[in-house]
């Protein structure tokens, strides 16, 4: 009740009316950094004045008739019923004006559908409930999470600018290059939308769909999942960080080079210390959306992780169940998602953290065994 | 439309609510067994299933036995018996879209999302995903062997499947000679072709058992042996379904006409029945052609 | 157990009394009143959901449910307002006024008719006993899509299937009931063409209905095979297709659109021309738009999946076949407006909310057509945009439509009239309600909204919270709707056989209240 109350306090209507001042009243679409979504947002704008015209002529005639023939009025009814002329008249004209909103609709289409000769592809992989951004070639890949503190969104915290479109690691594209996604999951379907780049597409379990964009503007464009998705199908952003070609070059090399020290540290020799360190930073990432941070879990769905028995059971059958998830409930295998260290860590910080006190650890080495196994 | 003045509205009846009752406890229990196969309890999911069947049973004779009385009764004249006519088409109808549904699911497995998965097409990269995949039909390989193990062959259609092909085809023959016996009221002869439609149904199935039991043995062609033995079975398998009620049908159907239900003038319970028969085996031709030879 | 109706039948049988009666009833009258009921009632829960989930989105951050229960409360409401309140509504409305319209004794196979209705509570009382159940009830959203509601989907989603199955069954035997009716029952002299436009869109509809809840059924078994069974239908590893089962749901979910939206589109037929005091215009071409309309629908179902990366021909295929559905209901409209172009307009309860179904159905065509255009529907698709366009369509379209059949039809029933000063409150608050509450979804859509969220961004709050105001006035009226039907149905002006001063039609020719036994002989029709 307490959270309740504050809730009320912190999300009162006046302190986010100022935070999201710029934004607040947005009432169309945006028209975008890119070719197509410049020509989306002028379709959508013809269409929507299209059908702004024909309103007014119908609901002129239809007032028209509602003010001045009134029964009250004195009006007497007029006992037509019936023209063939008139009918066809207005079949064939408003099938004219669809021709006319065809015509450039499909144009349009094309153009997104021709995915050819792209400079760069990037595979997209849905998961439940974060993005992986694989660079095709370039020994790059990562998740990108949700950044925004369960805090903020349990009101326990003010809410920030980006509330709910903020990541910890967006997708940096270079601009003025034809970038090709190849868009998946590995779940359930999720839908990689970015509005401003005009992007939405499907990410289809064992399937992957294209899309394309080239970037005009240097910039961070935010989106969201748009396919239902499940329990946190509205905490899963997208963002992206458009950069000119030489900043994309740097970040890239750095990005490798990082790829590399991770890659060292499995075989590096790891104290508890730092293992339940770096625990806490992954767990918190990808662990306590469902697990919960002070590891309570959400009965029955999510269970405890404190206190629980697994956790408190032999270290090699907990790092399987995090390994493999288990089928048949919300429990995902990681083992295809988490480097070896970062699964190491997390079990050891499980295993010691909230009154578990369990005293032990796994290694990576030991992780990457069991993965083998 | 003169006879409408007589058209009858039968007074209150309590078949529908038991339908009801019958039909949800069925269905429930079997909701009840699915929810808990993995671990929990099933037996109370199979007691509601097998109280609810009673009451289907109980139902079934109780409200079509009203029917048949009423017909005898002669309450029912010809504008009621379009109302029959009527209801059983678009009965038979639905039957055809519920099948549409399946064979639309083979088309598109088929000629769309295997070719797919296989990398062909514009605008896909599942080479990506499933790089050892080969898309070929019948899909003997899954884009994942590990998950789904593929079946080591398939039903050959030109053994049992043609021999089913020709029995049901001649069941049909044998309907028909049924219906024109009807209309003669030669009653030995409406009783041995009927009873012939009866037998030729019935060693249909029996093949269908026999060739199910080999697919599963000899073959791994399975339920879940991939998307090839999910359409395969599912398709056959309701159609055998439908083969084992409409034989049911029919031995009712035979059953009332040794009763004397049926004249050479009044006999759409017959025709139902014959009508519901010929469904069934164009569901099958069907089959014989998209599922076994294609 | 039986009686013969008719010229020589001199027993009129009343209704029996007590609960027998509705339990065994095989009377046309009573099951449509049951109906009627029990889609109300299905209206207040699926109308309480939407308030939860409307409290839930007043303000940005988590403050009442959980994520797991807002999905549910989504999906849960959708369900129960396309399966519970809308078409069940619609049913009854069939019921009560087709063996009237065409001048027959009952529906043709009454006791069937009972069953139809009976499955209903039975089938809805399944479904939401999941809510109850451990890891809770269905929370993939209405048109629950695979694999989220089979490898992803809480155990409970048997029960989901299995109720759905029986909604298949009451709704495919409703279904044949209508069309036998319709085409077997018929007063002598009425012949097609000289029907009321609320039987035609209704013989429309039952084919509709025949042709389409068959596939729902096909998809659902789909799932309960890959859930329970091993079948690889929408699994990928085993050479199936998550998409597949959009394709088979849309084949049906788009025709379900139009079964939720021609009859209403009978019943606005039937309202103009009466207080218009003028005949319909276009008639004919009134019967043949809705034909077209039906057709059409068999071939746009991938309009619902745009972004799931069909092949170039078919998007085009599909946006071409979509844009056409414009130039039918653009008849349509036009027709309703030309019935009242120099008419004698008078503007009682069931003709403001029919005159408002003309206007807001017709915004909700104007964003269907936006939602057609293939690469706009890339920004429209799943955001509020739709939300707003599809609750155009069917709470100002298939719910205004109703309460104008209720308002117009109550006197024929009950023999009362109701309370105009309050019918008129009701049609204001509803009006203000649910334009506050959906239209403000266009905007949230249009500037990047995704639906079925729980929480939102900030940039969206303001509009967000004048959409959870609206649902809110929009909701508590209803239970005025409530208080009038109850007021009107215990007392009230005595209604006169004709009961509008414009009305034309086989069910005005009865005394109000129409005697529990329609037609004992057929009426002529000149």
């Amino acid at each position: 009740m307490m959270s309740r109350r504050r809730a009320i306090a912190v999300a009162s209507p006046v302190p986010f009316v100022s935070a999201s001042a710029s934004a607040a009243w947005e009432l169309n679409m945006t028209p975008g950094v890119t070719e197509v979504s410049q020509s989306v947002y002028s379709l959508h704008m013809t269409i929507f004045w299209i059908c702004v015209i024909i309103g007014i002529v119908v609901f002129g005639v239809m007032f028209w008739s509602i003010f001045n023939h009134r029964k009250s009025k004195g009006a007497k009814p007029a006992q037509f019923h019936e023209s063939t002329t008139v009918e066809i008249i207005w079949t064939v004209i408003p099938f004219l004006i669809l021709i006319g909103m065809a015509i450039p609709a499909t144009g349009t289409l094309v153009k997104m559908y021709d995915a050819s000769e792209a400079d760069m592809d990037i595979k997209i992989t849905g998961y439940q409930w974060k993005w992986r951004y694989e660079y095709l070639n370039q020994d790059v890949n990562f998740f990108s999470n949700l950044a925004t503190s369960q805090d903020q969104i349990y009101n326990r915290d003010d809410k920030g600018e980006h509330y709910l479109l903020e990541v910890d690691e967006p997708l940096v594209l270079p601009i003025n290059q034809k970038i090709r996604f190849l868009v998946t999951s590995a779940d359930v379907i999720h839908s990689w939308w970015v509005p401003s780049l005009a992007v939405k597409r499907d990410a289809i379990p064992g399937y992957v769909r294209e899309a394309w964009t080239v970037i005009k503007e240097p910039g961070i464009y935010r989106g969201q999942c748009a396919e239902l998705c499940g329990k946190d199908h509205g905490f899963m952003p997208v963002v992206v960080k458009a950069v000119p070609q030489e900043e994309y070059q740097e970040w890239l090399l750095a990005k490798q080079e990082l790829a590399r020290q991770e890659y060292e540290l499995k075989n590096k020799q790891w104290t508890m210390e730092e293992l339940v360190a770096r625990g806490e930073k992954s767990y918190a990432s990808n662990c306590a959306v469902c697990h919960q941070a002070n590891g309570a879990g959400l009965p029955p769905t999510f269970p405890a992780l404190a206190g629980s028995g697994i956790v408190k059971g032999p270290v090699e059958k907990h790092a399987e169940v995090v390994l493999h998830g288990v089928s048949g409930t919300a429990m995902q295998a990681f083992g295809a998602q988490l480097s070896e260290v970062d699964i190491a860590a997390i079990v050891t910080y499980e295993r010691n953290a909230w009154g578990n006190k369990m005293g032990d650890m796994i290694t990576p080495q030991q992780v990457a065994e069991l993965k083998n196994k | 439309m003169a006879t409408q003045q007589s058209y009858y509205v039968p007074e209150q009846s309590k078949w529908p609510i038991i339908a009801t009752v019958g039909l949800f406890l069925t269905l429930s229990g079997l909701a009840t067994v699915m929810v808990n196969k993995s671990g929990g309890d099933t037996s109370t999911g199979w007691w509601m299933f097998s109280i609810g069947v009673a009451v289907m049973v109980y139902m079934l004779f109780g409200w079509f036995g009203n029917v048949a009385k009423e017909s005898m009764a002669g309450l029912y004249n010809a504008q009621m018996d379009r109302s029959f006519r009527w209801g059983m088409s678009w009965f038979i109808f639905s039957e055809v879209m519920f099948f549409s549904a399946f064979f639309g699911a083979l088309f598109y497995v088929r000629f769309l999302a295997v070719p797919w998965l296989a990398g062909e097409g514009e605008g896909t990269m599942n080479t990506l995903l499933w790089s050892n995949f080969e898309g070929s039909w019948p899909l003997l390989h899954n884009p994942d062997p590990k998950v789904f193990p593929g079946p080591e062959a398939v039903i050959n259609p030109w053994s049992i499947p043609l021999l089913n092909t020709v029995l049901l085809l001649t069941s049909s023959v044998t309907i028909t000679f049924a219906h024109h016996a009807i209309k003669k009221n030669d009653r030995d002869k409406v009783k041995l072709w009927l009873a012939l439609t009866i037998l030729l149904g019935a060693v249909f199935l029996g093949f269908q058992v026999y060739e199910y039991i080999e697919a599963y043995h000899e073959l791994n062609l399975t339920l879940d042996s991939g998307i090839y033995g999910t359409t395969f079975f599912m398709l056959t398998g309701f159609h055998g379904m439908h083969v084992t009620l409409g034989a049911i049908i029919l031995t009712v159907i035979l059953l009332r006409y040794m009763k004397g239900h049926f004249s050479a003038e009044h006999h759409f319970g017959f025709e139902a029945a014959a009508w519901y028969w010929h469904f069934v085996d164009v569901v099958w031709v069907c089959l014989f052609v998209l599922v076994y030879i294609m | 157990m039986s009686a013969v109706l008719g010229a020589d039948a001199h027993h009129h049988h009343g209704p029996a009394k007590g609960f027998k009666r509705w339990l065994f009833t095989t009377n046309h009258k009573d099951i449509g009143t049951m109906y009627l009921w029990f889609s109300f009632a299905m209206f207040l829960i699926g109308g309480t959901m939407a308030l939860v989930i409307r409290a839930e989105l007043f303000e940005p951050g988590m403050q009442i449910v959980h994520p797991e229960f807002f999905n549910q409360m989504t999906t849960m409401h959708g369900l129960i307002m396309v399966f519970g309140a809308v078409m069940p509504a619609f049913v009854g409305l069939a019921n009560w006024l087709i063996p009237m319209m065409v001048g027959a004794p009952d529906m043709a196979l009454p006791r069937m008719n009972n069953w139809s209705f009976w499955i209903l509570p039975f089938a809805f009382a399944m479904l939401l006993s999941t809510l109850l159940m451990e890891g809770g009830g269905p929370n993939f959203g209405w048109t629950f899509y695979a694999p989220l509601s089979t490898t992803y989907a809480p155990a409970s989603v048997n029960y989901f299937i299995f109720a759905v199955h029986m909604m298949g069954i009451s709704s495919i035997m409703g279904a044949i009931n209508v069309i036998a009716t319709i085409l077997n029952m018929r007063a002598p002299g009425m012949t097609l063409m000289k029907m009321p436009l609320f039987v035609w869109t209704w013989l429309i509809t039952a084919f509709l209905l025949i042709a389409v809840m068959p596939v729902l059924a096909g998809a659902v078994t789909m799932m309960l095979m890959d859930i329970n069974f091993g079948t690889s239908f929408f699994k990928a590893e085993g050479g199936g297709d998550p998409v597949l089962f959009q394709h088979v749901f849309w084949f049906f979910g788009h025709p379900e659109v139009y079964i939720m939206i021609l009859p209403a589109f009978g019943v606005a037929s039937q309202i103009i021309p009466t207080f218009s005091r003028k005949p319909l215009f276009g008639y004919p071409s009134m019967v043949y738009a809705t034909a077209s309309i039906a057709i059409l629908s068999f071939v746009v179902w991938a309009h619902h999946m745009f972004t799931v990366g069909i092949p170039l021909a078919g998007e085009l295929f599909f946006m071409y076949a979509t844009m056409l559905i414009a130039v039918p209901t653009g008849v349509k409209v036009f027709n309703w407006v030309s019935t009242m172009f120099r008419g004698s307009l008078t503007f009682e309860t069931p003709m403001l909310f029919a005159v408002a179904f003309v206007i807001l159905f017709t915004i909700g065509g104007f964003s269907g057509l936006m939602l057609a255009i293939a690469p706009a529907d890339f920004q429209y698709h799943d955001t509020y945009f739709v939300v707003a366009h599809f609750h155009y369509v069917l709470v100002p379209g298939a719910i205004f439509s109703i309460f104008a059949a209720t308002y117009y039809w109550l006197p024929k029933w009950c023999g009362n009239m109701y309370d105009e000063t309050l019918g008129k409150v009701h049609f204001w608050m509803s009006f203000i309600g649910l334009n506050m509450t959906f239209f403000p979804m266009h905007f949230v859509g249009l500037a990047g909204m995704p639906r079925r969220i729980p929480d939102y961004a900030l940039q969206f709050a303001d509009f967000n919270q004048i959409s959870s105001v609206g649902a809110f006035v929009f909701g508590t009226t209803q239970l005025l709707f409530l208080f009038i039907v109850i007021k009107c149905i215990r007392g009230g002006k005595k209604a006169t056989a004709q009961v509008w001063e414009g009305a034309d039609g086989l069910e005005w020719t009865l005394p109000s209240p129409a005697p529990y036994h329609s037609f004992s002989e057929p009426p002529t029709v000149k």
